[in-house]
């Protein structure tokens, strides 16, 4: 069942062309990378998706109905160029999104006071937003995002900004709010992170979707057929047979690790019981490319 | 609608808790108390009375000076220059000089003193010279005397009735409130509507409007806004007239036997135009029969030029014109803030919406006040960008309900809603632009995409 799809949404403006009939479809309860390069579109299609603007074509559902706007109150969104109203204090301002987006005052307080404990913001409720630090700032904002409980999570560049104790808070914490159902919607340019978090992915270049799809598929469909072994330093060269290419070789302590690409028409069986012939094997595993390649591979290809 | 009644509330709360505001809130009544405070402390214990020696050499002056609450005279006959040496030693203001008329000199007196004896003195010196001059011509040339002159002379007022409803109008009362009004709701739409603005650059900035449009609609947001400084607006002008009144009472309760005989002595410091001196807002017509009514007669014509207003309608009016000109002017406010990355960024749009604003001020002020059933200030009034001023100002002399002010009523809450429409286009586009220098075909663009 998919909570957001997508239909074929196209957007315009004035002398050139946001999107261009971009569907995806964002699976319930899974985090969803939402990749491209800066000024692919991405931010439109969030637009969008939150009802900011509207496409030119194309339907968004929610749900598998077309999205309405009452709606809004199920979605956070955390926007990749955000702020707080500098002169506010910092609890009241939370207070106030929060009602915004429809809670009651009683209910908001008390949730708040435990996201407060948790990201250690208690201390700063009645204090100044321009008296916090950017990373508590940003604390701050990602807690109102969240705190509606919404179904779909929509974080712009959540990370940015946050020093990595708390990038790891932020993780953690993601990945409890999609365990406790709800959808995440995640766009990044940080591919480790996507590794690290996304179930799936669409990447977006030049206002088209070139690419989505889980991200274990994708980098398994990428894959380049290289191999990774640790091996004992051989007696003699390690002479590979025809075909295999050597890409790297570096010593690690005693041993060296050697990464080969496997030829078409081959099996990495070949490689292994050669490799068992001419030394000892520590260790032996396919390299899939990262989503920084697959990432690079992608928007190049695209661009020829 | 709950959504906007929070922004309204955050709007107002925020605004009316700053400092600025308390600050403002209690200095504007003590200026304005001030403007009609120290006119009158200054009248009631003037710094000193000036005692001038009269030096007359034509014997035609001698002792027909009046003196006055702050001026006296004392006739010398030494010759000027020991005159001069002695005046450096006394504790006299200065020596009015008259000479026997010469050919160097046929009209001119003097008066010589070590202080600049300020425009009011000198204008006081001149008419009782003249005066004096006038009626000893009077009596000696044509044979008239003083008492003969008090007995012809007559002291017409003329009393405007209004045929239809067989009231007294008095039409310096409707110059005053229809010259106030108009200020008034000229100064709220400029401030107010620059706080708007400031408001808006200030959400566009800081980026909050990115956190805040995903929760509600642009244009719930723009209206938040408005309204709930509308209110702020409303507050501190309701505060300031309290205020106000509260000082004056309080000051004039303290002060009232002061107060009183100085509104009762013979010469008031009108000359000296004080614009909002209790004479010229009040009674300017009864100012020179004053001393001819009994008492009696004095309280019941200032009664009279009180309830000669009709304050239900300029009450109403005044209201209605306040928030409506303010409505239809904040939108368009409110769409140059979205439009711009900073505040210095304004002023290329800033002009066509000022220009219909200090038009109508300068028009009302220099045209309508003087001419407010004509033409011109006719059609000023019905047009929107125009009428919230305009109208003001002619109401107080009058205007028909029916064929005037409906139409102009109609005519602004229409246009309000035209320039918030307009304005809620450019706006919701506007306030997600960063980095674009806006230009109006941008702004033309803006109003055509679909959102």
């Amino acid at each position: 069942m998919n909570l957001i799809q997508a239909e074929r949404v196209t957007k315009r403006f004035a002398g050139h062309t946001a999107l261009e009939e971009v569907s995806i479809s964002v699976p319930e309860q899974s985090i969803f990378g939402l990749l491209g390069p800066n000024g692919a579109g991405k931010t439109t299609l969030i637009r969008i998706i939150n009802m900011i603007t509207a496409p030119d074509e194309g339907t968004i559902l929610f749900n598998g109905r077309q999205i309405r706007p009452e709606d809004i109150s199920m979605i956070g969104y955390l926007p990749e160029e955000r702020g707080l109203y500098k002169k506010m204090k910092v609890g009241e301002q939370a207070l106030y999104l929060a009602q915004l987006k429809g809670m009651s005052r009683q209910e908001t307080i008390r949730q708040l006071k435990e996201w407060f404990e948790k990201f250690e913001l208690i201390s700063w409720w009645n204090r100044k937003v321009e008296e916090l630090s950017k990373g508590m700032q940003q604390k701050v904002q990602f807690i109102i995002t969240v705190i509606h409980k919404p179904k779909l999570l929509i974080f712009d560049e959540p990370f940015s900004g946050f020093d990595p104790i708390n990038v790891n808070l932020l993780k953690k914490e993601i990945l409890a709010l999609r365990d406790n159902g709800s959808t995440i919607i995640f766009s990044t340019h940080n591919m480790s992170s996507v590794e690290e978090l996304c179930d799936s992915i669409a990447l977006i270049n030049r206002s088209r979707k070139i690419l989505e799809g889980n991200v274990m598929e994708i980098r398994k469909n990428q894959r380049t057929e290289t191999y990774e072994a640790e091996i004992s330093r051989p007696g003699s060269e390690l002479a590979l047979p025809h075909g295999f290419q050597l890409l790297e070789s570096k010593p690690s302590g005693a041993h060296i690790l050697v990464k080969i690409k496997v030829p078409v028409n081959h099996k990495p069986n070949e490689l292994l019981s050669h490799l068992i012939e001419k030394s000892e094997v520590h260790s032996f595993r396919e390299i899939l490319p990262t989503m920084n390649d697959v990432f690079i591979a992608t928007v190049n290809a695209a661009e020829k | 609608m709950r959504k906007i009644r929070l922004i309204i509330q955050r709007e107002y709360l925020t605004r009316v808790k700053k400092k600025s505001f308390v600050i403002m809130t209690f200095l504007g009544p003590i200026l304005m108390a001030s403007v009609w405070i120290v006119p009158l402390l200054l009248a009631t214990r003037s710094d000193g009375i000036k005692t001038i020696e009269v030096l007359d050499e034509t014997g035609l002056f001698f002792e027909q000076f009046n003196e006055t609450a702050d001026v006296k005279y004392v006739y010398i006959s030494d010759d000027l220059q020991t005159a001069k040496e002695n005046l450096a030693g006394s504790e006299h203001f200065g020596i009015l000089y008259i000479p026997k008329p010469s050919y160097s000199t046929p009209n001119a007196f003097f008066l010589y003193t070590y202080k600049n004896p300020g425009l009011n003195l000198k204008m006081q010196l001149q008419e009782a010279a003249n005066k004096i001059l006038e009626n000893k011509k009077l009596e000696d040339v044509y044979g008239i005397d003083a008492q003969t002159l008090a007995a012809v002379k007559s002291n017409i007022s003329l009393v405007v009735e209004d045929i239809r409803t067989s009231k007294k109008s008095y039409t310096e009362v409707s110059w005053a409130l229809g010259f106030i009004g108009g200020m008034l709701i000229y100064f709220f739409i400029f401030m107010y509507g620059a706080q708007v603005m400031r408001g808006v650059i200030e959400e566009k900035t800081s980026r909050i409007i990115e956190v805040i449009v995903s929760s509600v609609r642009p244009i719930q947001l723009m209206l938040g806004k408005i309204i709930g400084l509308a209110l702020v607006g409303l507050t501190q002008f309701l505060l300031w007239i309290l205020l106000t009144l509260g000082i004056i009472t309080a000051f004039t309760a303290i002060y009232a036997d002061q107060v009183t005989s100085y509104k009762m002595g013979e010469q008031p410091i009108t000359s000296s135009g004080q614009l909002f001196s209790t004479d010229q807002m009040g009674m300017p017509d009864t100012k020179d029969g004053l001393s001819a009514l009994s008492s009696d007669e004095n309280i019941s014509q200032i009664l009279d030029v009180f309830f000669s207003i009709n304050y239900g309608i300029i009450i109403f009016a005044f209201l209605f014109y306040f928030i409506g000109g303010y409505l239809l002017y904040a939108a368009m406010f409110a769409a140059i803030g979205s439009a711009v990355d900073n505040e210095a960024d304004t002023q290329q749009f800033m002009l066509p919406v000022t220009i219909p604003l200090i038009f109508s001020l300068i028009i009302g002020v220099s045209f309508v006040l003087n001419n407010p059933n004509g033409n011109v200030a006719y059609w000023l009034s019905i047009i929107p960008l125009t009428s919230p001023i305009i109208m003001m100002i002619r109401i107080p002399f009058g205007v028909n309900i029916y064929t005037e002010l409906l139409p102009s009523m109609i005519l602004l809450i229409l246009g309000f809603l035209a320039t918030t429409w307009i304005a809620a286009k450019i706006y919701r586009t506007g306030i997600l632009m960063y980095g674009k220098k806006a230009s109006y075909r941008e702004l033309w663009k803006w109003m055509t995409y679909k959102v």
